[in-house]
């Protein structure tokens, strides 16, 4: 498998995403600086990663949303390439509305650091097909603005569509109905709150984050 | 021309800040206060040949960068 994880200035997760893809799936995988204007050939993902990209300037992950490489990135998604947003890449993807919806402060107004249990609410997508017959998987999260916004409508819809992928079993931040990570219609764009960068071996107190990435690998 | 944005959360969107803040100043002996929203201020210079002018490109900047309008209101004084 192919792929880039681009690195704006104030990503802090971005080497953690390469070490997860090439030690949890085997992947060659190229860091492409935000400012770049073309994407190398024949990715099977782009991850967009966590941190604090522009040093969460005016809104998280608005600046990076309008970063040079963004335009590729959504080109690369029109194509159908798969693209991961994690935590701050969550906040990226809303921000350039490649994802309905928004991540305000956190209800409890602390950043909250730990471990969540998970429930796989759709594990028909490309990103979370190792998940089959897994109600439950534990990441990390990290985060001061994880609380996802949608109107109403827009919940319902993305309920009803099946484009709620994970869940909060135990809600830590206020995110609406619960929503820890959803997809697009198409099915290749994935933004989530928790880390499965944090989580992909052992070593690491937990490894249920490899699945996600052998899962994108799998279906490249 | 000064171009002055107000960003505001929308109606109906959790303003934890707002909330915080409300409650330190009714620690702090003034109980009667409510609805305290925390929003933005943006100022700038903008070059244009009218105000209208200068306001229909404020408003486009505010469209592109300066609100998220999923979550945020805003609005715009020149001059």
């Amino acid at each position: 498998m192919k792929a880039a994880v681009i690195v704006f200035p104030g990503s802090n997760c971005d080497r953690d995403c390469k070490v997860a893809l090439e030690r949890s799936a085997g992947a060659q995988v190229h860091m492409v600086w935000h400012g770049d204007t073309e994407l190398p050939a024949g990715l099977d993902l782009i991850v967009l990663p966590g941190g604090f990209s522009y040093g969460d300037y005016l809104r998280c992950g608005a600046m990076a949303s309008l970063s040079p490489v963004m335009a590729e990135v959504k080109a690369a998604a029109e194509r159908g390439v798969a693209v991961a947003g994690i935590c701050n890449g969550f906040q990226i993807l809303c921000e350039a509305r490649m994802l309905p919806g928004a991540l305000l402060r956190n209800a409890g107004l602390k950043y909250v650091c730990k471990p969540v249990d998970l429930e796989v609410v759709n594990s028909q997508t490309r990103f979370t097909a190792g998940y089959r017959g897994r109600r439950s998987v534990t990441m990390t999260v990290g985060n001061g603005e994880g609380n996802y916004f949608a109107d109403e409508a827009t919940l319902d819809r993305l309920e009803g569509e099946g484009q709620v992928v994970f869940r909060y079993r135990d809600n830590p931040n206020g995110s609406a109905r619960d929503i820890a990570g959803i997809i697009n219609e198409r099915g290749n764009v994935l933004g989530m709150m928790p880390h499965p960068d944090r989580a992909f071996e052992d070593d690491l107190g937990r490894a249920d984050g490899a699945l996600l990435f052998q899962s994108v690998l799998a279906s490249a | 021309m000064k171009a002055t944005v107000h960003v505001f959360l929308k109606p109906g969107v959790l303003d934890v800040q707002g909330k915080a803040v409300e409650s330190a100043l009714h620690g702090l002996g003034w109980p009667d206060v409510a609805h305290v929203r925390v929003g933005r201020v943006i100022e700038f210079e903008v070059d244009a040949a009218s105000p209208a002018a200068a306001e229909a490109e404020v408003k486009a900047m505010c469209e592109k960068l300066l609100a998220n309008t999923v979550i945020e209101a805003y609005r715009v004084e020149i001059g």
